[in-house]
Order: C-alpha cells, then sequence, then structure tokens
C-alpha cells in the first residue's frame, strides 16, 4: 500500500479530502456533464463508482473515515429512477438504520452527505461538491477515525 | 507479484494542460507492482491502442490502467485492445481523469489536477490488483417469441417475427383476435375502413404456419430469464372442438337465447354461442358459459343437436398448457375509462348519451345500425350532435392528469363521418385544445371544421340533460365569452383512453414495471421505447400509454426487430458483472433474495448421499442477476459479492485514498 497522500497545504489553510461513493447511472454520469460542459469546482473529491448505491456497504463509509477521509458523500439516482429499480430504496433505507449507529461510533453526522443527482444534473452535482467541501473545511480534520488506523496492531 | 502497466492520456491539450502527465505516469511507476508506465496524446487513437497491446506483450502484463477520459467514453475501446493482446478484458480498468478532473479544475500550475490524477490513478492501481480475470456469461437463446395481445400491435410483432421465420406464439384473452381496432369504423386521416386494413392481416396470422395462435387464453404464470422462458397459459375452454369447427355458424344461429354483446358495447344483443363478430379470427364460436341454460341448468342443447361435425362439448374444461420461448412481447391494449364516472353528462341516465367507441359502432357499416347513424333511444336519426371532447382526460378529479391523444382526431373524424352520413346535420365540438400533431393530422382536422361544417366550441360543458326527446347541453364557449345551450339528439363523449383492467397482476407475472395509471414503462422513454427493464420481455402498443394506429404498428414492428436481433445468435454474451453466492458461509437467512429487484436468487438444496436436504444456500441465476449489488450489502454474513465490484476490490480503493 502506498499509503494515502498527505493533505494539501495551502496558503488559505488545510484542504479537506472527500470520498464519494456514486452509482454508474446517474452520479457518476452527471459528473461526467460537468466535466463535459467544462464547469469548475472544488477539487478535493475522490470519486469511487459502484453499479447502484445499494451497493454500499457502511463499512465503505467507516473505512473511508479512517482512512484519510474529512467528509463521506453518497449520490445516486433519484427515487423512482434506479437503473436497477430499487437500488437506491435500499440505500435509502440502509442510510437511515446506520444513520444513528454511525453516530453512536463517534462520526460526526455533518461529515457524511447523502444526495440525489441524475446524469442530467452537473450544476446540481457542481454545487454539492462545493457546498460540501465548504461545509467540511469549516469542520476542520477529522481526526479521531484517522488516529485509529495507526493504533491498530500491525497485520 | 502483479504486472501493472499504466497509460495516461494527454487527450491532445485536454489533460494535458491542467494535469502533468510525464508526473502522473513516472509517480505511478514508483508504486509496487507497476512495471511500465507511459504518457500519450492520444490513447485512444489507433497509434495509441498498437502501444498499448504491444506493451502488453512485451512486458506480459497482467493488468492495464488507461487514465484517461470518462469509462463511459472508452473502457470498452481499450478493453477490446487488452483482449486483442491476450489479456483478459476485465484486467483492463479506466480511470477518469478527464471529465472528472481536467476539464472541472482549472488550475493552470497543474498542482491541483496532478495531485487529483495521482490519487485517482492509484487507486484505480490497488483495486486493479484485486481484480479477477471474467468471462462473458453466455446464455443460449431459444429461438421462439410469445405475443401477449392480438390487437394491431400484437399482430404486428407476431406477423414480423413469423415472417423473420421464428415460431410465435400469439395469446389473445378475448374468442378473436382484433382487438379494439376491429370495432372502429373508419381511420383518421385516412379514412379508411379500419376492418378493411385489420381484416387481412388478421386472416394472415391465422394462415402463418410461424404462428400458433391461442385465443380465449391467459397468461397464467412466466418463470425463467431472457432467452428461456417458461410460460404457463390458461386456455379457456370454449365447449367447442376447435380442430373439427368449421365455422358453419349453424348453432350461432339456431341459439334461443340472447345477451348484449360486449363488442357492439351494449348497442346490440349476440347469441349465447357466439362469435364476437362476423370476421372474428378463428371463426370459431364459443360458449357464454355464465348465460348458457344447458352448462347451467342442464335445458336446452339446440347447438350439440344442430352441430354437423358434433364438435360442441358441454363438458369441456380450462386447459393450461405450457411453452417455452425466449422472448416475450406485451401488447395487452387499452380500455376506456368506465363512461358511468361522468355524472354531469348523463352517461348511464340518458340513452342517447354515448362513448365515442359505441359511436364508431353505430358508423361501421358492420355495426348494429349497418352503418346508419341512428340514436339509440328511438333509433331516430339525429338532426344534430355534441361532441364532447377530453371527458375523463387532463382532469385530476378523474384521476387521470394525462392526454389521451387520440380523441382530438377521432372527434374531428367523428364530425367528418356524421356529415356524410347525415346531410344537413349540424355537430358541434367543446374542446379546451385541439392536439393534431402527426402526419396530415393538422389538415385532417381543418377539413371537419372548414368542408364539414363542425362547429367548434373551446369550453366546457357543465350539464347536460333530457327534455322533451331532445338532449340539452349546457356549457361555455371561452372564446365568444358566453354561455351556450344547445338541443341536441346525440351526445358523444370522448372518454380517456386507460389500462386495462388486471394490466397491473399482468406486469407483476411478467416482473415489469408500470406506472399509477397502470400503464407499462419502457426501458428507456426516448432511446429504448420497446424495452422493459426485464431483459427479454418487449412491449407494443397502447399498453404503455394512449397511442393510436401508425404508432401502435411502428412499435409492433420495433419490438419483433428487437425480439429478431436477440435470436440472430445461438447464445447471447452478457457483462459477467454479476453477484456470487459464498458456499462455505451462506447461511441461507435469505436477505438478498428480499432484497434482490429480479429474483435473480434461488433456493438451492444440498443434498447428502441418501437424498435428504441437509441445508439450503443462495444461489445466484446468471441470467436474471443485473449486477446491483443490492443483495451484497444485504447480506449479513458476507456471503455474497458482485463481480467486478468485489468488497475486496472496493476496500483496496479506499485504502489507496
Amino acid at each position: 500500500m502506498s499509503g494515502h497522500a498527505e493533505h494539501k497545504e495551502t496558503q488559505g489553510g488545510y484542504e479537506p479530502k472527500i470520498m464519494a461513493f456514486v452509482c454508474n447511472w446517474c452520479t457518476y454520469a452527471g459528473a461526467d456533464l460537468a466535466g463535459t460542459s467544462r464547469m469548475e469546482y472544488r477539487p478535493n473529491v475522490r470519486i469511487i463508482k459502484l453499479p447502484c448505491t445499494g451497493r454500499i456497504d457502511p463499512l465503505f463509509i467507516i473505512k473511508a473515515f479512517e482512512n484519510g477521509a474529512d467528509g463521506v458523500l453518497v449520490s445516486g439516482c433519484h427515487p423512482g429512477d434506479c437503473h436497477y429499480t430499487t437500488g437506491n430504496y435500499h440505500a435509502r433505507r440502509r442510510w437511515i438504520g446506520f444513520k444513528n449507529l454511525m453516530e453512536f461510533v463517534g462520526i460526526d453526522m455533518r461529515r457524511l452527505h447523502f444526495s440525489w443527482v441524475s446524469a442530467s444534473e452537473a450544476i446540481k452535482w457542481v454545487d454539492l461538491i462545493n457546498n460540501v467541501t465548504d461545509e467540511i473545511k469549516k469542520l476542520g480534520p477529522f481526526m479521531d477515525y484517522k488516529g485509529l488506523k495507526e493504533a491498530a496492531p500491525a497485520e | 507479484m502483479p504486472r501493472i502497466g499504466v497509460f495516461v492520456c494527454q487527450c491532445g491539450n485536454n489533460i494535458a494542460a491542467t494535469v502533468d502527465t510525464k508526473k502522473v505516469a513516472s509517480d505511478m511507476g514508483k508504486l509496487l507492482g507497476v512495471v511500465y508506465t507511459c504518457d500519450y496524446k492520444f490513447m485512444c487513437s489507433s497509434p495509441g491502442q498498437e502501444m498499448l497491446k504491444q506493451a502488453i506483450k512485451e512486458n506480459n502484463l497482467d493488468g492495464v490502467i488507461v487514465s484517461a477520459c470518462s469509462p463511459h467514453m472508452h473502457e470498452k475501446t481499450f478493453r477490446k485492445a487488452s483482449e486483442a493482446a491476450g489479456l483478459n478484458p476485465y484486467q483492463c480498468e479506466i480511470t477518469n481523469i478527464r471529465e472528472q478532473c481536467s476539464w472541472v479544475h482549472h488550475d493552470k500550475t497543474r498542482a491541483v489536477g496532478t495531485l487529483k490524477s495521482n490519487d485517482l490513478t492509484r487507486m484505480t492501481i490497488e483495486r486493479l490488483k484485486r481484480n479477477k480475470p471474467l468471462q462473458k456469461i453466455k446464455i443460449p437463446v431459444k429461438k421462439r417469441a410469445l405475443v401477449i395481445g392480438g390487437g394491431i400491435a400484437g399482430i404486428q410483432a407476431a406477423l414480423d417475427i413469423a415472417e423473420g421465420g421464428r415460431e410465435v406464439i400469439l395469446v389473445e384473452k378475448e374468442p378473436s383476435i382484433g382487438g379494439n381496432m376491429a370495432r372502429l369504423s373508419e381511420t383518421f386521416p385516412t379514412m379508411d375502413c379500419s376492418q378493411c386494413i385489420l381484416t387481412p392481416k388478421m386472416v394472415e396470422v391465422e394462415l402463418n404456419e410461424n404462428i400458433k395462435l391461442y385465443t380465449y387464453s391467459e397468461i397464467e404464470k412466466v418463470d425463467g430469464y431472457i432467452g428461456n422462458f417458461t410460460v404457463q397459459i390458461r386456455r379457456k375452454s370454449k365447449y367447442v372442438d376447435e380442430e373439427r369447427c368449421t365455422g358453419c355458424g349453424e348453432c350461432i344461429e339456431k341459439c334461443p337465447f340472447k345477451v348484449e354483446s360486449q363488442f357492439e358495447l351494449g348497442l346490440a344483443k349476440r347469441k349465447v354461442i357466439y362469435t364476437p363478430f362476423p370476421q372474428s379470427v378463428p371463426n370459431v364460436p364459443v360458449i357464454d358459459a355464465p348465460n348458457c341454460t344447458k352448462i347451467q341448468k342442464d335445458k336446452c342443447g339446440v347447438c350439440a343437436v344442430v352441430c354437423g361435425p358434433k364438435c360442441i362439448d358441454f363438458k369441456m374444461e380450462d386447459k393450461v398448457v405450457t411453452e417455452e420461448v425466449g422472448a416475450i412481447v406485451v401488447a395487452t391494449g387499452y380500455t376506456l375509462m368506465p363512461n358511468e364516472r361522468f355524472g354531469a353528462y348523463g352517461y348511464g341516465k340518458i340513452k342517447d348519451v354515448i362513448s365515442g367507441m359505441q359511436f364508431e359502432r353505430l358508423a361501421s357499416s358492420s355495426g348494429p345500425t349497418g352503418g346508419e347513424i341512428r340514436r339509440p333511444s328511438d333509433g331516430k336519426v339525429p338532426e344534430s350532435v355534441v361532441f364532447i371532447q377530453c371527458v375523463g382526460s387532463r382532469d385530476e378529479k378523474c384521476g387521470v392528469s394525462y392526454c389521451s391523444k387520440i380523441c382530438c382526431m377521432y372527434t374531428a373524424k367523428h364530425t367528418m363521418l356524421y356529415s356524410h352520413k347525415v346531410h344537413g346535420g349540424q355537430s358541434y365540438v367543446f374542446y379546451m385544445d385541439i392536439r393534431s400533431g402527426g402526419k396530415r393530422y393538422e389538415e385532417f382536422v381543418r377539413r371537419a371544421i372548414e368542408h364539414d361544417n363542425a362547429m367548434y366550441l373551446r369550453g366546457r360543458v357543465s350539464r347536460v340533460y333530457e327534455k322533451d326527446g331532445k338532449v340539452i347541453v349546457q356549457g361555455a364557449d371561452t372564446l365568444s365569452g358566453s354561455q351556450v345551450e344547445i338541443e341536441a339528439d346525440m351526445v358523444v363523449l370522448a372518454t380517456a383512453i386507460v389500462s386495462r383492467e388486471g394490466a397491473d397482476t399482468v406486469a407483476q407475472k411478467l416482473g415489469i414495471g408500470y406506472d399509477k395509471y397502470k400503464f407499462y414503462n419502457e426501458y428507456h422513454p426516448k432511446l429504448k421505447p420497446v424495452e422493459t427493464v426485464t431483459a427479454g420481455i418487449y412491449l407494443a402498443g397502447t399498453c404503455m400509454g394512449p397511442m393510436d394506429i401508425p404508432e401502435s404498428v411502428a412499435q409492433g414492428s420495433a419490438a419483433a426487430a428487437k425480439v429478431m436481433a436477440l435470436f440472430s445468435a445461438d447464445e447471447m454474451a452478457r457483462e459477467p458483472i454479476t453477484a456470487l453466492v459464498n458456499k462455505v458461509t451462506c447461511n441461507a437467512c435469505w436477505d438478498c433474495l428480499t432484497a434482490c429487484p429480479y429474483s435473480a436468487i434461488e433456493r438451492e438444496a444440498v443434498k447428502n448421499r441418501q437424498g435428504e436436504v441437509v441445508r439450503w444456500l443462495a444461489k445466484v441465476n446468471d441470467g436474471l442477476c443485473q449486477g446491483c449489488g443490492v443483495c451484497v450489502a444485504a447480506c449479513r454474513s458476507k456471503s455474497i459479492d458482485l463481480k467486478g465490484y468485489t468488497d475486496e476490490q472496493v476496500f483496496a480503493a479506499i485504502n489507496a485514498f
């Protein structure tokens, strides 16, 4: 493992790292459209593409925090528009269930965002990334979970 | 140790303007397992692809990363190139550093873009290290099709598939094929007689050796998946042996009992043993069992006595037949909103208030009046007729917010037919808007107004009541801003097109989606208009929503073309992104089974040598699985994984973040 990149310290202060789990059909395509339209947004997000938000295991989110994410974003098709008919409903239901659990394990819910971005909503995607980045920047680095990884016994 | 090659594309200046591709390539070269890196102006060009192929061969690579545009653009290109170089295509992964990096971060110093490209590429490399070679799934295809619904859309689909040389099973609920089109008099905008253009097609269906026709039959159960459906069809008892019946009609002639004809929409009566209309296909009568005294009370039996070939059997029972097909076309059609809903318009109370479809029967030369326009109450030729459009349609109160699409056109046609048949008769049309989009449609409506003297009044009707043998219609003419009252002899309502009763049950049997009006959902409203989300099941005609005959026919043909494309190969290849169960750890909790939107999870019994079931396991049907991964996240024991997006791969990418 190469280890995660250092936080980019700039003159403006710290730059948060955000991990986004997005579905292949709506949000990934929406993010592509933002590119094709040459829009500009904050560079802090790293996307992991999955077939559907229904594929997202809550452990992915915890792992992302553990590996240095200051914020996590989950985004998929709008309710009713899922490529797989009902995958996003599963994601939403799971989200409701795990929200409390996430809070219980000490994750500040302001660092976790859930959204629906369709393949045509490039502007929504841009606004989402900008807003989430700004909000997480205000919260500062998320040290609680990063510390966990270092403290864990070596495998 | 993996041997990975990383190819960073400059995309001319599209990537290189904000990403230092050389630096990305050299940084990636320092990572464990990466043995070859380079950057190039256009990776997707022929020289770029050649370079990729050559590098795979020369460096004996077992995985490649192309950091370039979105995988939605060129993933296929590079996987194909990799395959040509002897690599498993699923060992090629794309990092999106154009749409999601260089194009959205405009930092000219290239620091931001380079850092992000490095991160994204590194995550893909770690993911790729956990990739497993995958093989495309091959599914054998049974080259027979099932068409549900024998209206014009279903007939067209069945004929096209049959003419392509494939066997078709056409299932129709009614005793004859023909559907709603068989009821129509003339058709807009050409005014050709509906039966004249439809009945030859119906006969073609009967004569075509590739078509097996099941009338008076319904779908009982559908199992299986694309290429391999097993369908159970209930063949309702006709009480007449189809094989032996010659269609002489003697039984109909002699049957002493008459009931209301559904085909004539209550405008005429039919015998208890009947064919819906004279040109029925097949020309075999059926006995209406609930109304038959022989079947109910064991009295009469005249039909059996007069039947020459002795083909009447009062003890005949329903039969369920099983057919195996590779594709299904659903063309179940529409019905009209029950007119009883429109109390204000007097339907049901006033005999001379009829629906547009009933007017079709009055105007039809094979209809109850032989094509003369005579009102139902006293048979008088009406001197004035009021047509009311948008009855139910575009009316939230009736629960229908959509436009029924064909009513503007058929009402214009009705006014024409009326003026041709009743010289000097005056027609009035109350309308909201006139929607006449279509080839030669607007001209048609103008003709009704200008040549056939139809009086179009823009406004709604508030009340319809009877007075001295007349039907009084009160309404508003919003263009002149006045209230109008018309003494008419007859009123025709253009009632809303709605889905068939039981459309939802059929959809559930097939596993296809439907909207709140129970119209079936196409896969994509523009780009996949005749496909459903369930692979191998196609749609045609008004089961999807209101449409006219040309559209229904076009869709029938389109669905047939899709079926023929599927049947063009013996096997179909599918992306191998499907779920896989770990048999060792699965404890059969069935969470995956309830979560799966495609019913792709099956229960597999594990038996011992004595043949006793010792445990149960979840099993994924590769034919049905679409690879969404919902089951993977639902599994509590982590016993199910998604090929191409395994937990290991995703965690590796997260760890490299």
